[in-house]
C-alpha cells in the first residue's frame, strides 16, 4: 500500500490508542499503578455499545456509515463503564489503600478485574466476532490519497474529546484538584481536598475515554471479546512515550504509536506490526524511562 | 477552653511508636513552638493530630469535638490548616492554582482571598502564573502559609517553617507568623531555631522521645540554662 495511505491508517488507529492512552495515564498519574484492567474496559464499552444499537439504531447518518442511535450508545457506554470504574475503586482499590498495600498488589487486583471482564463479556456476548453496521463506509478522494468519513470522524472525537480533558484539567476546579492530587496526595488532603472523591471522578473519567475509545475501535473493525485486551499494550507504550500521568503526552504517544506500527508494513510483513509498539515500550524504558515529554501536566 | 487539645497520645508507623503519650494544647489567639532533637517526633505529632497518620491510643480534641482519627479535609473544614515540613507546596500547579486548592472546600469569595494574600505578599503576587516548583525556599513556605490561610482557619499548624531559609528570610518569616497570629490565628509550630521562635511565642514544650520533657512559659524557657545549652546555643550564632 501507498506510504502516505498507511501514515492516514495511522493517524486513525493511533487516535484510538490515544484516546484510550489519556485515561490510562491520568489514572497511572493519580493512582500510581498500572491499571491492567483499562483494555478490558475498552472492550466492555464497545459491547455495551453495540447491546445500546440492538435496542435504538435509527437511521444512518451520511456521510458517516454509523447509526443515528451510536450517538447515545457512546453516552450510553462512556456512563456505564465511568461508573463500573468508579465503584470498583470503592469496592476493591479503596479497600486496599485503606488497607496501606503496596501498589503492586492493586495493579495485580486490577489484572484479576481484566481477566473477570473478559470472562464476563465473552459469557454474554459469546466469542464470535459482531460489527455494528453491515454497510459499508465509501472512501473520499483527496488527489491520490482516500480517506473514509468515518476515520475523520474517529480522530475528530478524539481532538474534541482531548479538548474537554484539557479544560477540565486546567479550568474546572475538580480538574486543578486532580493535578493537585497526582502532584501530592498527602498534600492534597491536608489543603481540605477530599482525595477519595478525586479518585472516584478520576476512574470515571478514565472509564468514560476508554469506553468511548472502544466504540471509536469497533466503527473500523469487528468487536471481539478480547479487542481491547489487545490494545492494552500499544496504549501502555503511549503512556510511557508521553510521559507518565501527561494526557497531551499520551495522546502524541498513540499517534507515534499508531503510525510506527502501521507504516512499519511497509517494510515488514503486517503479522509483525503487533510487536512495534512492544520495541516502542522497551527502547523508551531504557533511553528515557520518563518519557518523551516528561511526565508534567 | 482550649482550642486544641492533644491528650495522651501514641502514634507512629506501622508498628514502631514514635509519639509515646504526649500532651499538649493551644489556646485562642496563641503561638506554641515545640522544640525537641531531631527524630524526637516532632513532625510525627504534628502529622497524627492533623489525622494523617494512625493513632494507637490518645485523643484529640479541636474545638472541643473529639476529632481523633478524623481525615484531614475534615479538619480543614473545621477550621484548622496544616503546613507541613517538606514538599508543602503543589510544584506542577501555578501559585494562584496553589491558593485555589486551599479554598477547596470554600463555596465562593475565593477569587477575593486569593487577591487579597497576593496582594499582601508581593512576592507572589507580582506572578500569580508561576509553576511553585519553581519558587525560591522562602518563597515556597510563603505560598504554603498563604495556601493554609485561604479558609481564614482558627488555628494553624507549621512544621519547620524556617528549616530551608536564610536568616533574613528567616525573620520575614517569623514576623509573617506573627502577623497572621495577630489577624486572630492560632499557631502551634515545630521550630529547630529555637531562640528566635521562642521571642515570637507565648508558650513552649521540649518534646524528647516522643513524650513532653518540658513545657513552660516562652520567657521562661528562654531564660531556662538547660534549654540554653541544648537548643538556643546554635540559633545564638546563627541568628
Ligand atoms: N514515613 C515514615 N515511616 C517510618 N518512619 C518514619 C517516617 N517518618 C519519620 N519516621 C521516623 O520517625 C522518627 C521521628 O520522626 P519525626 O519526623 O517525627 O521527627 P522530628 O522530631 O520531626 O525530627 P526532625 O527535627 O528531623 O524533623 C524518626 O526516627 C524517623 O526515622
Ligand atoms: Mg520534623
Amino acid at each position: 500500500m501507498d506510504f502516505v495511505q498507511l501514515i492516514i491508517i495511522g493517524i486513525v488507529v493511533g487516535s484510538v490508542v490515544g484516546l484510550g492512552a489519556m485515561g490510562l495515564t491520568l489514572t497511572f498519574g493519580i493512582l500510581k499503578f498500572a491499571n491492567f484492567a483499562h483494555g478490558d474496559m475498552m472492550t466492555l464499552g464497545m459491547f455495551t455499545a453495540f447491546a445500546v444499537l440492538g435496542v435504538v439504531r435509527g437511521p444512518t447518518l451520511e456521510p458517516f456509515s454509523i447509526p443515528a442511535g451510536l450517538i447515545l450508545a457512546v453516552l450510553v457506554a462512556g456512563s456505564a463503564v465511568a461508573l463500573l470504574a468508579a465503584s470498583l475503586d470503592r469496592l476493591i482499590y479503596r479497600r486496599l489503600r485503606r488497607r496501606g498495600s503496596a501498589l503492586i498488589t492493586m495493579a495485580i487486583a486490577s489484572l484479576g478485574i481484566a481477566i473477570m471482564t473478559r470472562a464476563v463479556v465473552q459469557l454474554i456476548w459469546g466469542p464470535l466476532p459482531k460489527r455494528y453496521s453491515g454497510g459499508i463506509n465509501p472512501s473520499w478522494s483527496i488527489g491520490e490519497l482516500r480517506v473514509k468519513p468515518d476515520q475523520l470522524l474517529i480522530v475528530g472525537l478524539t481532538l474534541v474529546l482531548a479538548v474537554v480533558l484539557y479544560l477540565l484539567l486546567y479550568r474546572t476546579k475538580l480538574g486543578k484538584a486532580m493535578r493537585a492530587t497526582a502532584d501530592n496526595a498527602q498534600l492534597a488532603d491536608v489543603a481540605g481536598i477530599d482525595t477519595e472523591r478525586i479518585r472516584q471522578a478520576t476512574w470515571a473519567i478514565a472509564g468514560f475515554l476508554i469506553a468511548a475509545a472502544g466504540v471509536m475501535f469497533a466503527l473500523q473493525a469487528q468487536l471481539r471479546y478480547d479487542a481491547g485486551f489487545e490494545f492494552l499494550l500499544p496504549m501502555f507504550a503511549a503512556v510511557i512515550l508521553g510521559g507518565i500521568g501527561n494526557p497531551w503526552g499520551a495522546l502524541a504517544g498513540g499517534l507515534i504509536v499508531g503510525i510506527s506500527q502501521e507504516t512499519s508494513t511497509y517494510w515488514i510483513p503486517s503479522g509483525f506490526k503487533a510487536g512495534i509498539p512492544f520495541v516502542l515500550l522497551i527502547a523508551m524504558l531504557i533511553a528515557r524511562p520518563r518519557g518523551l515529554f516528561g511526565s508534567t501536566f | 477552653m482550649s482550642l486544641l487539645e492533644v491528650v495522651d497520645l501514641e502514634a507512629g508507623y506501622g508498628d514502631v511508636l514514635i509519639v509515646r503519650g504526649a500532651s499538649i494544647h493551644v489556646e485562642p489567639g496563641e503561638i506554641v513552638t515545640i522544640i525537641g532533637p531531631n527524630g524526637a517526633g516532632k513532625s510525627t505529632l504534628l502529622k497524627a493530630a492533623f489525622g494523617l497518620i494512625d493513632i494507637a491510643s490518645g485523643t484529640v480534641r479541636f474545638k472541643e469535638q473529639d476529632v481523633t482519627r478524623m481525615p484531614a479535609h475534615r479538619l480543614v473544614e473545621m477550621g484548622a490548616a496544616f503546613v507541613p515540613q517538606t514538599d508543602n507546596v503543589f510544584p506542577r500547579l501555578s501559585i494562584r492554582e496553589n491558593l485555589e486548592m486551599g479554598a477547596f472546600r470554600r463555596k465562593g469569595g475565593t477569587t477575593e482571598r486569593i487577591e487579597e494574600l497576593l496582594g499582601r505578599f508581593p512576592d507572589l503576587g507580582s506572578r500569580p502564573g508561576e509553576q511553585a516548583g519553581r519558587l525560591s525556599g522562602g518563597q515556597r513556605q510563603t505560598l504554603a502559609m498563604c495556601r493554609a490561610l485561604m479558609l481564614d482557619p482558627s488555628l494553624l499548624l507549621v512544621d519547620e517553617p524556617t528549616a530551608a531559609l536564610s536568616p533574613a528570610a528567616r525573620q520575614d518569616l517569623f514576623r509573617q507568623i506573627q502577623s497572621i497570629r495577630d489577624s486572630g490565628v492560632a499557631i502551634l509550630m515545630v521550630e529547630q531555631n529555637a531562640r528566635e521562635a521562642l521571642e515570637i511565642s507565648d508558650r513552649g514544650y521540649v518534646l524528647v522521645n516522643g513524650a513532653v520533657a518540658l513545657e513552660d512559659r516562652a520567657e521562661a524557657m528562654l531564660t531556662n540554662e538547660d534549654i540554653g545549652r541544648m537548643f538556643l546555643g546554635r540559633s545564638e550564632v546563627t541568628g
